[in-house]
């Protein structure tokens, strides 16, 4: 959806409502046509933990991978020398979240509408 | 505070597409077959039965899937399914839409596919589906859309065919590339390929190299790897074998006005081998008395690349040295439309490149190539 | 050029005869060479009187300088002052397809290189050849010379059967990191299928360009398998592999990784960092113009000036004069090079993973 000139891409987590700017921040893919995916995480070669079904939009083109609830890039393509990072502390797991953010929005429910802030 | 990547390749050529209106040339389309049945009556009844019984059979033993599964469907946008059901880029109207028509394309030169038989056991029926994927392309593509160029698809792995298929479409100006692919079951410049390049010079066609194929070796001679992103990353070998054969065969001496372009390889691959093989050519060119010149001077002539999938350093000052060292005439813009690492004209490379180089790389250095 | 107290991280000792091998076999392996006329083990890969194989002052006169340790202290490492130098044994025992006969061989060249060289000269060092074919019988050769703290290496060829990062030679790498081996890759084929992906090539100068495409094919295996994640204390290092397409490469495996994570999520960081922290290259040849601005951006490209060793690939044909390392590198770089580069890149020189 666009308001007010923005691309706007909204999910429904089992009653969780996220929205985040539908513009992929890499080459500008449109994540409302991408696909919902788990999140995949490992301890080592073979090791394939999968968690969280559904929460991480892959963009349809170069398949970067967000978490819809923060927003945050699952890759880190470009490490800052000074950058501080949130270090996700979940059982066995080493991945680091990445610096790109897709742009969040405040959603909330008012009397079965749903209303993003912009 | 969110890393903005996008503004970095905002400015790259979208201004002045936005005043200038750019008349994009891309290297790289790839049109798709609904189902086989879309070269049915291109084939003779022999080989449509052939292809029902017997079916396409490659050097790596598969009958359907990739050796090595890709990372989406058909590896391609999961935006560019249409809605009629077929595969990407099977739909002209959805790619007009959704790409030719915003991106404003003035030529797009398609390369075909799977599947199209190249590199099949059976010569004589890689062959057929040759021949019948040109005349497909003519009668779908180019004849509905005039931004279209096809490509004269060749069953590269018998010369003498390849050679007679050209001849049957050379004269038709609606062809606009010979169409091989990189891993061939011996390197490109072999004298078993002659034919084809003797074919194309004489009609001042280029030879197009993309990447892929099935020669029955791995991507490289260090063995099969064990993942798509090794075998993804490794078509810059295959890019570098091929133009490391063409060179030291002499196939530029001898068909001196041949033109090549590599394609889907990325770029920045290409200095490096320059200097890799100048060093080596200075040191044992009693080796290779038939050739006159230094491979980079082969290569600087003769040789183009197509700037899919762009590299992306870290630093893009890096990547923008690297276009600097190969020549901003011998860069060749290519989407790669449809598939999932495609390219988009105005944001696809770094800021930093300027207009100028930008419209050259997009829309002036294909004239030089593609007989436009 | 002040080369004084560095350390060459690429010297070639020459095997003159097989009886300078078969005196260290069983009696079973030096009569069966004898009995079934088994004359040497050596590829195409340097072709004896190939340019590039050998320099040209190098072959002057009667001894060839690499077939003895007092030859080549003679010419470079004396001539240069040199610390040290790691002797790579080039012999042809990967290319052996019965894993017994490899076996015997690889004992062979490891005792050889003792004896005649190790022995010889107190600067030298060795990497451990190790008969692949098997990787419990290459897993017992480390074991037996890693006793020895003169061998610091591993040594594996380019262009092999599989690409060196599969679980299957984790054995090896399993006991390199006890030992504080480091893994070194060569440039040179077991020619047991193609050196191509595209077949073989005509030329011995195709052939020889090929091996830089190995070596692309190695760092991506040794990353996508998770090499280092399995074992983060070891090291690898690419040896004669030309090192200037690293960067493009890398730039093109990190861009796919960032589309595919999910197929090796074991790569849980920039595959160019897992190169900074993991993986060598030494800098004979540098694949480049004479042009010392240009060296500079090329090396400017790449992660870290950690990355480059120093090494001569003697007695390979490499660079003219005394050019041992390309112009356009300033002294602090030069010093990393030339010596705490290759210190940090072999534990073992400094004396520690004593016997």
């Amino acid at each position: 959806m666009t308001i007010e000139g923005r691309r706007i891409v909204l999910f429904n987590l089992n009653g969780e409502f996220f929205a985040l700017s539908d513009t992929c921040p890499h080459k500008g893919g449109s994540l409302a046509e991408g696909i919902l995916t788990g999140l995949v995480q490992s301890d080592g070669p073979g090791d394939y933990q999968h968690s969280r079904a559904g929460e991480i939009i892959r963009c349809p083109w170069h398949q970067w991978e967000f978490d819809i609830r923060t927003g945050r890039s699952w890759c880190d393509p470009r490490r800052l020398r000074l950058m501080q990072y949130e270090v996700s502390v979940e059982p066995g797991a080493n991945l680091v979240q990445g610096p790109y953010v897709a742009e969040t929005f405040k959603v909330s429910m008012e009397d079965d509408y749903i209303v993003v802030d912009v | 505070m969110p890393l903005d990547l996008a503004s970095q390749s905002q400015d790259a050529g979208r201004g002045a597409a936005a005043s200038n209106r750019l008349a994009v040339i891309d290297s790289d389309i790839h049109p798709a077959v609904k189902s086989l049945a879309d070269l049915r009556p291109y084939l003779s009844n022999r080989w449509w039965e052939y292809a029902n019984t017997y079916g396409f059979r490659r050097k790596h033993g598969s009958a359907t899937v990739e050796p090595y599964p890709k990372s989406a469907p058909l590896a391609s946008r999961r935006d560019a399914w249409p809605e009629d059901g077929g595969r990407p880029g099977s739909s002209l109207e959805l790619m007009q839409k959704q790409y030719l028509d915003p991106a404003g394309v003035e030529i797009g030169i398609l390369g075909p596919l799977g599947p199209t038989g190249q590199g099949d056991l059976n010569l004589d029926f890689s062959a057929a589906m040759a021949r019948a994927t040109n005349e497909w392309q003519r009668e779908a593509w180019t004849k509905r859309d005039k931004r279209l160029r096809s490509a004269i698809v060749v069953p590269y792995e018998d010369g003498a065919a390849s050679a007679a298929e050209i001849e049957r479409l050379g004269a038709d100006m609606s062809y606009a590339q010979v169409f091989c692919l990189t891993r061939s079951s011996e390197p490109l410049g072999n004298r078993r390929y002659w034919p084809i390049y003797e074919a194309a010079q004489r009609y001042n066609l280029p030879v197009a190299f993309h990447v892929f194929g099935t020669s029955g070796h791995p991507v490289t001679g260090a063995g099969w790897p064990s993942y798509y992103i090794e075998e993804g990353a490794g078509h810059s070998t295959s890019c570098q074998t091929a133009v490391t054969s063409l060179v030291m065969e002499g196939v530029f001496e001898r068909y001196p006005k041949l033109k090549v372009v590599m394609v889907e390889g990325g770029f920045a691959w290409l200095p490096a081998l320059c200097w890799r093989l100048d060093k080596l050519f200075e040191r044992m060119r009693s080796e290779v008395p038939h050739l006159k010149r230094r491979p980079s001077e082969y290569i600087r002539e003769h040789i183009w690349v197509s700037t899919q999938p762009v590299e992306e350093p870290e630093n893009r000052r890096h990547v923008l040295e690297v276009m600097d060292w190969i020549g901003w005439d011998r860069l060749l813009f290519a989407s790669d439309y449809p598939h999932w690492d495609f390219d988009d004209p105005f944001r696809a490379f770094p800021a930093g490149v300027t207009p100028d180089q930008h419209r050259r790389v997009c829309a002036e250095n294909g004239k030089a190539v593609y007989r436009i | 050029m002040d080369y004084s107290g560095g350390i060459d991280c690429d010297v070639h000792p020459r095997v003159p005869s097989i009886k300078a091998l078969t005196r260290y076999m069983d009696s079973y392996w030096a009569e069966a060479v004898a009995v079934r006329g088994i004359e040497s083990f050596e590829t195409i890969a340097y072709p004896a009187n190939a340019p590039l194989t050998a320099r040209p002052d190098y072959r002057q006169g009667g001894e060839r300088p690499d077939e003895d340790a007092g030859q080549l202290a003679r010419v470079l490492i004396d001539r240069h002052g040199l610390a040290h130098a790691i002797c790579n044994c080039l012999y042809a025992v990967q290319m052996i397809r019965d894993e017994h006969m490899a076996n015997a061989f690889a004992r062979a060249v490891n005792d050889w290189i003792r004896h005649e060289w190790l022995d010889r000269d107190p600067r030298l060092r060795a990497s451990i050849v190790v008969p692949i074919q098997n990787v419990e019988l290459a897993v017992d050769e480390v074991n037996r010379c890693a006793a020895d703290p003169r061998f610091v290496q591993v040594l594996m060829l380019a262009l092999g059967e599989q690409p060196l990062g599969k679980s299957m030679f984790w054995p090896i790498y399993r006991a390199a990191e006890k030992h504080g081996l480091t893994i070194g890759i060569h440039a040179g084929s077991s020619y047991h299928h193609a050196t191509t992906g595209s077949g073989w090539p005509s030329y011995y100068l195709e052939d020889y360009a090929a091996q830089s495409l190995g070596f692309h094919a190695q760092v991506g295996s040794l990353i996508a398998e998770g090499v280092f994640v399995k074992f983060p204390g070891l090291k690898a290092v690419m040896i004669e592999s030309g090192v200037t397409w690293l960067a493009p490469y890398m730039w093109r495996f990190a861009k796919f990784w960032r589309g595919v994570r999910l197929e090796v999520p074991w790569i849980d960081r920039p595959p160019m960092e897992i190169v900074r922290d993991h993986i060598r290259f030494t800098i004979q040849p540098f694949d480049a113009p004479d042009d010392p601005d240009m060296v500079r951006r090329i090396i400017d490209q790449l992660p870290s000036e950690e990355l480059l060793l120093f090494a001569s690939d003697f007695p390979h044909w490499q660079y003219d004069g005394d050019a041992m390392l390309p112009a356009g590198i300033d002294a602090p770089l030069r010093r990393k090079i030339l010596i705490d580069n290759p210190l940090a890149a072999y534990p073992r020189l400094g004396g520690r993973h004593a016997a």
